[in-house]
């Protein structure tokens, strides 16, 4: 089956700097696929340039079998694209601008379609308001709405909810879960990996202008079977020879709080822990509680970015 | 498979918003010029009525208002299409332009003929208001639409080149100041270039918008400095040459797609 988006060794540079250095990634029909990466990774490039906004140095991009730029048009008509910048025309109300954005793709009187996507956006009531009226997460949804005016089967969303509220996020994801299940391949870039882990059944991970890691979400998580232990303690401190896996606290549960001291240890393997309990009975720790935490994806993400320096 | 030659409804579309965008500000886009024209008519009129005579049986005002008039299409069919892509690239909503399947070709259509469409309405309205003010005569109807509409598109696609050129607001009105409103107000508006000194006569031969504005008042008067067969020649090949930048520009996606 033709790939929803097929990109093969993307070079793109500005003046010295790579911002892709040779780029090359296949997305199936029909797949909920993130793409990941520290901020200036090339995340956005590498979007730009499958929207055609922005044009490679060498390599090439199809968009359902449609090169970005031989083919335009067809490679257009088949994506929708939520651009990361809060971006919008002041001049128009929230209707006029689907009704313009749908024109611009070749479909006039789409009013049926645009009525079900303010619906389901929860844009209804605003339908008549002047953009210029929206709060910021209510113009974050119409740019979502702008992407699907035409039906593209594949849709790409850069950062679509960065600033913006949990029920947005919620009414958000429960709309593009519902069009992934209908067929639609979902890109996505995010800084909340708690997102990317529950919705993507595929990541990549870019790092310096290169992919650093691209394989199933399940397989990823599994390449580190560790986790974290978060532990309350009493009696002597923590022993010198633990203090190398010890992490930064903030994610210890709120149960851990009181007059016990906190320590939060990394464990790169399950049968550490047999290990790591041995030394704190010897030191005369005593555990008050205890608690282990999966490894999830932000645990992954940091290992690798931290293995590609 | 090869992409459709050209997209009716994108270009429909693009053009209605553009029009919409400029008729959602008229009183800025079209009553201000409006009343600017008019002033300009009621103080050089009123100050030098009884001291030029350029044309013979023509009084002055008669000779202001073909001038103003075209000024008015020009200047506004500029700053429609200028001001336009400027907003859109510093506010970032150029990418709705950019994103669906729009062809260069439309692209440049569509923001040249909505300039043509602003410069053309101002410039009614312009025609309307001062031509109570003094008897005009109209010798060669077909010579005023013309150049009007062939000044228009000119000025149109050069406000979309200097929108595409520029990166912020200060700019597009350096632009504007120093290449748009002297190459109008040195094209002969306020006055006919044979009452220039022959230096400044020939420097006037070399800017193209004196030509737009002289074949346009050919057709009210029947008399202009040049023959305007010739004007009509130089005005179409400035007109080829401005598009040809401009589309090169949008082809190339020269500041807009990176």
């Amino acid at each position: 089956m033709t790939a929803a988006i097929d990109v093969r060794s993307v070079v793109k540079r500005y003046g010295s700097f790579e911002a892709l250095r040779g780029v090359s990634l296949s997305i199936a029909q029909g797949e909920f696929f993130g793409l990941l990466g520290p901020n200036g990774a090339g995340k956005t490039t590498l979007i730009s340039i499958i929207a055609g906004l922005g044009r490679p140095d060498s390599g090439e991009v199809s968009v359902m079998g449609h090169e970005v730029t031989g083919d335009f048009r067809a490679a257009r008509r088949a994506l929708g694209v939520v651009p990361q910048e809060l971006v919008f025309d002041p001049f128009f109300t929230v209707r006029e601008t689907l009704r313009i954005t749908s024109g611009y793709y070749g479909i006039r009187r789409n009013d049926a379609w645009i009525d079900e996507i303010l619906a389901h956006l929860d844009l209804t009531e605003k339908a008549d308001a002047n953009m210029r009226a929206l709060s910021g997460g209510m113009k974050r949804r119409v740019l979502v709405a702008q992407a699907l005016v035409h039906r593209p089967p594949v849709i790409v969303l850069d950062e679509p909810t960065a600033g913006v509220d949990v029920e947005l996020r919620q009414t958000l994801w429960q709309f593009i879960r519902r069009l992934n299940r209908d067929g639609h391949t979902i890109v996505l870039t995010t800084h909340y990996l708690e997102e990317a882990q529950e919705l993507c059944g595929r990541i990549a991970m870019l790092k310096q202008g290169q992919i650093v890691a691209l394989d199933d979400t399940r397989a990823l998580l599994g390449r580190f079977p560790g986790g974290r232990l978060h532990l309350g303690l009493s009696g002597a401190p923590l022993p010198q020879m633990l203090e190398p896996l010890r992490l930064d606290d903030a994610s210890a549960p709120d149960s851990l709080a009181g007059p016990v001291r906190r320590a939060t240890l990394r464990i790169d393997d399950y049968a550490a822990i047999e290990g790591i309990l041995a030394t704190l009975r010897e030191a005369g720790c005593r555990i008050e509680d205890m608690e282990l935490q999966r490894a999830d994806l932000e645990d992954v993400f940091v290992h690798i970015m931290r293995d590609n320096r | 498979m090869m992409s459709e030659r050209f997209s009716a409804a994108g270009f429909a579309t693009l053009f209605y918003k553009e029009l919409l965008r400029f008729a959602k500000v008229s009183f800025q886009t079209i009553a201000s010029p409006v009343i600017t024209s008019m002033l300009y008519l009621l103080i050089f009129g009123h100050v030098l009525e009884d001291r030029v005579q350029v044309f013979e049986n023509v009084s002055y005002t008669s000779f202001l208002i073909p001038g103003l008039v075209m000024m008015s299409v020009l200047q506004n069919a500029f700053a429609n299409s200028s001001s336009s892509l400027i907003q859109s690239k510093i506010t970032g909503n150029i990418v709705f332009v950019l994103l669906p399947p729009l062809s260069h070709f439309e692209i440049y259509a569509a923001y040249v003929l909505a300039a043509m469409v602003r410069g053309m309405v101002v410039g009614l309205g312009v025609f309307v208001i001062t031509a109570w003010f003094a008897d005009l005569s109209f010798a060669a109807p077909g010579w005023i639409l013309l150049f009007a509409l062939l000044g228009s598109a000119i000025l149109g696609t050069m406000g979309l080149i200097g929108g595409i050129w520029a990166d912020k607001f200060d700019q597009i009105a350096a632009f504007q100041n120093f290449i748009v409103m002297p190459l109008t107000f040195l094209a002969g508006v306020f006055y006919s270039v044979k009452s220039l000194p022959g230096f400044w006569q020939a420097v006037s031969h070399l800017n193209p918008f004196f030509y737009m504005v002289d074949g346009f008042r050919y057709g009210f008067f029947g008399v202009s400095d040049v023959p305007p067969l010739a004007s009509l020649a130089i005005v179409v090949v400035t007109l080829l040459a401005v598009s040809t930048l401009a589309l090169h520009l949008l082809r190339t996606g020269y500041k807009l797609r990176h």
